[in-house]
């Protein structure tokens, strides 16, 4: 797509290793600070969408293959309602975290722990294969 | 203060958004007016929700749009108006807005601690959050916890929305991309193969 941008290609490299610990960090940190599985999986997608525009859409399809964004967008889905299920067979109501753990606030803290991982990674795969079908899509 | 110049910002790029033909401008204008509204959330501190905004309105969305108007024309076409079609438009227009500024008149002030929005679940969660869930972000207690239901079915719209791009457009992605190749090449000689096997029969 752009193999002819060097300044574009040398300073996205340098960013794209950083965006993605950010997107990290807002996902593990959205306990104490501002954000969560939806900003996290926003910012991860934003680093592969910013590869595949500057090395081309089909570099980006060797790493982000067809296949495993799909698997992906369903892990995701399947671990925030797989956790309502575990919740459910431990003896507590749908999505009942408490029953988690010894400590309620324990089980609180794993409950919204695995829940936020499943919503980061669907949007994550959400919005990096949205991009990418209409980017690949031909004219 | 800040917020009304942020405010006057938004209304001038959404002017600038209506005026403008170009395509281009007009997603990368809206990426600005996601980015001025971000900022406001900041001013109103809402900071996650300005995050969101941030990195959807102002990020994610002005990808797609540029995708889009890659697949598609980043020239608007210029149509003839009717005097009468404008002129109804423009009465919707200020009718709706008439109701939406009826609507604000009898809405507490913001900030009002005496506002009922701060009399129903609020205290609670600010309160309680701490011992009931834990994680000081009560943001995140709310969302994941108190409302798990409501962010199970929000993930589920996410993946709906990327299942249905997928199905509409994306079908040519189920096969790697290398085979496809092969595949888009043998589709003509495939078609032509049929005809001549239909001229054949008649």
């Amino acid at each position: 797509m752009m193999q002819r941008k060097p300044v574009l290609r040398v300073v996205s490299k340098l960013l794209i290793p950083p965006i993605m610990v950010f997107a990290l960090y807002v996902q593990f940190h959205g306990d104490f600070g501002p954000g969560g599985g939806f900003q996290a999986g926003v910012i991860m997608a934003a680093a592969v969408i910013l590869y595949a525009l500057i090395f081309g859409v089909d570099t980006a399809r060797k790493v982000a293959t067809a296949g495993l964004i799909r698997g992906l967008l369903a892990v995701g889905v399947l671990l925030y309602a797989g956790v309502g299920v575990v919740t459910m067979v431990m003896g507590g109501n749908y999505l009942d975290y408490n029953v988690l753990a010894h400590e309620p606030t324990h089980g609180q803290h794993l409950g919204i722990f695995l829940v936020e991982l499943g919503v980061g990674i669907t949007v994550a795969a959400a919005m990096t294969s949205i991009f990418l079908t209409f980017a690949g899509r031909r004219r | 203060m800040i917020d009304i110049v942020l405010l006057i910002f938004m209304a001038i790029t959404a002017i600038g958004l209506i005026r403008l033909r170009d395509l281009f401008a007009v997603a990368m204008l809206s990426g600005v007016f996601s980015l001025l509204a971000a900022l406001l959330y900041v001013v109103m501190d809402a900071v996650d929700v300005a995050f969101t905004e941030a990195a959807v309105g102002a990020g994610i969305t002005t990808v797609l749009m540029l995708g889009t108007l890659a697949l598609t024309s980043s020239k608007e076409k210029a149509h003839e108006t009717r005097s009468l079609t404008s002129f109804a438009g423009l009465l919707v227009v200020f009718l709706t807005g008439g109701a939406l500024v009826y609507g604000t008149l009898d809405m507490p002030p913001y900030g009002d601690p005496h506002a009922p929005v701060h009399h129903h679940v609020a205290p609670r969660y600010i309160e309680q959050s701490g011992q009931e869930v834990g994680p000081p972000n009560i943001v995140t207690s709310v969302l994941a916890s108190y409302r798990g239901y409501d962010t199970l079915g929000e993930t589920f719209v996410i993946f709906t929305a990327a299942i249905g791009v997928l199905v509409l457009i994306g079908r040519a992605k189920s096969v790697p991309w290398r085979r496809r190749r092969e595949d888009d090449d043998a589709d003509p000689r495939e078609i032509e193969a049929k005809r001549s096997a239909q001229e054949a029969d008649l």
